[in-house]
C-alpha cells in the first residue's frame, strides 16, 4: 500500500483526462465537442475539488491517516483539471484571442469568478512543494493554503451564475451541498475544540 | 538485376475509370442532387413517414450553406419540456402523443376555430426550406424544414384589426413531458411575434424535417420556425395561436428578463449578459473547427431589415 499508493492515485486521477483524450479523437464527444470538453473539464475541477477538501475531514473523524499524503496530489490534480477548463474556454471560445480574453473576463462576473478561482489556485500549486514550506515556514504556509475555501467559494459562484439564466441549479446544489459540509465541518470542529478548551 | 518499386502506387489498368465513364461525373451528380435535395448527409432518418416538400421559392428560403446531419439535428435539442440537458429530448420524448392533435387558433379574429393536424397539413402546399437556425447559446445549424409561411394561416383564420401580436403556446402536458416536473421556466412555454414578423413568407409553420414529418424532439407534429431570431423563438409542439392585441410575455422574458427580449433578433453586435454574440460554433465541424462570425438577423437582414427600419436593436433586443 505505501509503495503503490501514491502512483494509483496518479494513474486514476488522470482516467478522466485519458478518457476525454481518447474520446475526443474518437469523435465520441457527441454533436459539440467543444462545449462537452469545457463542461467535463470543469465538472472534474469540482470533483477533484471536493475530493481534497474530504481529506482532512476522512482523516480526523475516520482515523485515516494515511489519506494525508493524497492531499498535494489531489489538490494538484484540481489545479490541472482547472487549467484544462480554462483551455478549452481560450481555445475553443475565445480562439486563443488574448486580447479578447483580457475584455472577457472582468465584463461577465461569471468568468471572473471563474479565473479568480484559478489564480488562487496557481499560488497554491506554485507553493506546492516541500521546499516551499520551509522558504515560507509553516504557520505562514499553512495560511496561505487556506485560500482553498476562497477557491471553493469563486467555483461555486462560477458555476451558480454559469447556470443563472437557466434557473437550472440541481448540479450547482449537488456541489454547494458537498463542499458546505465539508466546509462546514472545518467550522464546527473549530468551535467545538475551542469550547473544550475554554 | 533490381525492380524498383514505383514512388507511387500504380493502379492496374482495370481499376483506371475509362474516360467516357468519368466525362459523365457531373451527370451523375446531377441525378444525386435530383434524387434527393440533400447533397451529402447519409439518409440514416427513414423511419418516420415521408413529408416531401418543392423547393421554395420564397426569396432567402434556401441557404447555400452545407446541411448539419440529420443526427445531430435530431439529437441535439433545446426542448425543456422534455429535460434541460442536449441530449434528453432524444431520450425522453417518445413519451409525447402526436395523435389525435389540434392546434386551436383563438383571439383577435374574425374565424377562431380548432384545427385538426391532418387539417393543417393539407392547408397549404409543403415547401422544403433550408434554414440557417442560431442559438442563442452560440451554436448554429442548417436545417432542411418542410412546411409552408404562417401568413397561408393568418389569412385563413382573418384577423381583426386588434391583432397586434401573436402568441404561440406549447404543450404542457405533465404526463407526456417529464421535463415539466422541473421549474426551470414558467409552463407552458410561451412565445410571440409582432404581426408584421408572424406574417413575413419566411416564418414557417413547420411539420417536417430531412424530407420527413417532425421526429418528436424536434417539436412534432407541427413548430414554428423564425430563422432570423435566436432558435428560442421558434416554439415547438403548438396547440395554440392566440391573436392578441398587447405584446405577449414569453417563457424567457419572464424567466430572465435582463437577459432574454421579446424580439431577440439575432445580432452579433449585442452580446448575451454571459457571452459574446459575435461568432459562433458550426455543429457537425469537429473540434477544431474555428467558430464563424454571426450574422444580423443571422444573414436574412436583406429579406426582413426593412421589419426593424428605425427600431434601436440594442435597446429592443
Amino acid at each position: 500500500m505505501r509503495k503503490w499508493g501514491k502512483p494509483a492515485v496518479f494513474a486514476a486521477s488522470l482516467v478522466p483526462f485519458a478518457w476525454l483524450l481518447y474520446a475526443a479523437f474518437a469523435d465520441q464527444l457527441g454533436p459539440n465537442p467543444a462545449e462537452y470538453l469545457t463542461r467535463a473539464t470543469g465538472d472534474w475541477t469540482l470533483r477533484f475539488l471536493c475530493l481534497t477538501l474530504a481529506v482532512t475531514p476522512l482523516r480526523q473523524l475516520a482515523g485515516w491517516n494515511g489519506l494525508l499524503r493524497y492531499r498535494r496530489m489531489l489538490g494538484l490534480f484540481t489545479f490541472f483539471y482547472g487549467v484544462l477548463h480554462l483551455c478549452c474556454y481560450a481555445g475553443f471560445d475565445m480562439s486563443f484571442d488574448l486580447g479578447a480574453i483580457a475584455r472577457d473576463i472582468p465584463k461577465r462576473p461569471f468568468v471572473l469568478a471563474g479565473f479568480t478561482g484559478l489564480l488562487l489556485m496557481l499560488a497554491l500549486a506554485a507553493t506546492s512543494f516541500n521546499r516551499a514550506v520551509r522558504w515560507l515556514g509553516a504557520a505562514r504556509w499553512q495560511a496561505l493554503h487556506r485560500l482553498v475555501y476562497l477557491v471553493a467559494v469563486a467555483a461555486l459562484l462560477h458555476f451558480f451564475w454559469m447556470r443563472s439564466a437557466k434557473h437550472n441549479y440541481a448540479e450547482p446544489i449537488v456541489y454547494a451541498t458537498i463542499i458546505g459540509v465539508l466546509l462546514g465541518y472545518r467550522v464546527w470542529r473549530r468551535v467545538a475544540v475551542k469550547s473544550r478548551y475554554a | 538485376m533490381t525492380t524498383r518499386k514505383p514512388l507511387f502506387p500504380v493502379p492496374p489498368a482495370s481499376e483506371i475509370t475509362p474516360r467516357a465513364v468519368y466525362g459523365r461525373r457531373r451527370e451523375f451528380l446531377k441525378l444525386l442532387a435530383a434524387a434527393a435535395l440533400i447533397p451529402d448527409c447519409a439518409r440514416a432518418q427513414g423511419k418516420l413517414a415521408a413529408l416531401p416538400g418543392a423547393k421554395s421559392a420564397v426569396p432567402g428560403a434556401i441557404t447555400m450553406d452545407k446541411l448539419t446531419s440529420y443526427k445531430d439535428i435530431t439529437s441535439y435539442n433545446n426542448f425543456y419540456e422534455f429535460g434541460t440537458e442536449k441530449d434528453d429530448p432524444v431520450a425522453e420524448a417518445h413519451t409525447l402523443r402526436t395523435r389525435p392533435w389540434t392546434v386551436s387558433v383563438e383571439g383577435e379574429v374574425r374565424k377562431p376555430r380548432t384545427f385538426g393536424i391532418e387539417e393543417l397539413l393539407k392547408l397549404a402546399p409543403m415547401e422544403e426550406r433550408i434554414y440557417r437556425m442560431r442559438c442563442v447559446e452560440g451554436w448554429s445549424m442548417v436545417i432542411p424544414w418542410v412546411g409552408y409561411s404562417l401568413s397561408a394561416l393568418i389569412q385563413r383564420v382573418e384577423p381583426t384589426g386588434n391583432a397586434k401580436f401573436i402568441e404561440f403556446v406549447t404543450l404542457a402536458d405533465p404526463k407526456q413531458m417529464p421535463g415539466l416536473r422541473s421549474p426551470v421556466l414558467s409552463w407552458p412555454y410561451v412565445e410571440g411575434l409582432r404581426m408584421d414578423e408572424a406574417s413575413h413568407p419566411l416564418t414557417l409553420l413547420t411539420f417536417g424535417l430531412y424530407g420527413e414529418v417532425l421526429p418528436n424532439q424536434n417539436g412534432a407534429p407541427v413548430r414554428l420556425v423564425v430563422p432570423w431570431k435566436y432558435g428560442f423563438k421558434s416554439a415547438k409542439s403548438l396547440v395554440k395561436i392566440r391573436f392578441v392585441e398587447r405584446q405577449p410575455k414569453t417563457a424567457w422574458e419572464v424567466a430572465a428578463p435582463h437577459e432574454y427580449g421579446f424580439f431577440s433578433n439575432v445580432n452579433p453586435k449585442v452580446d448575451h449578459p454571459r457571452w459574446s454574440q459575435a461568432t459562433e460554433r458550426r455543429i457537425g465541424g469537429g473540434l477544431f473547427q474555428a467558430k464563424i462570425p454571426t450574422l444580423l438577423f443571422n444573414g436574412y437582414e436583406p429579406q426582413v431589415g426593412q421589419l426593424y427600419a428605425g427600431m434601436d436593436l440594442k435597446k429592443l433586443y
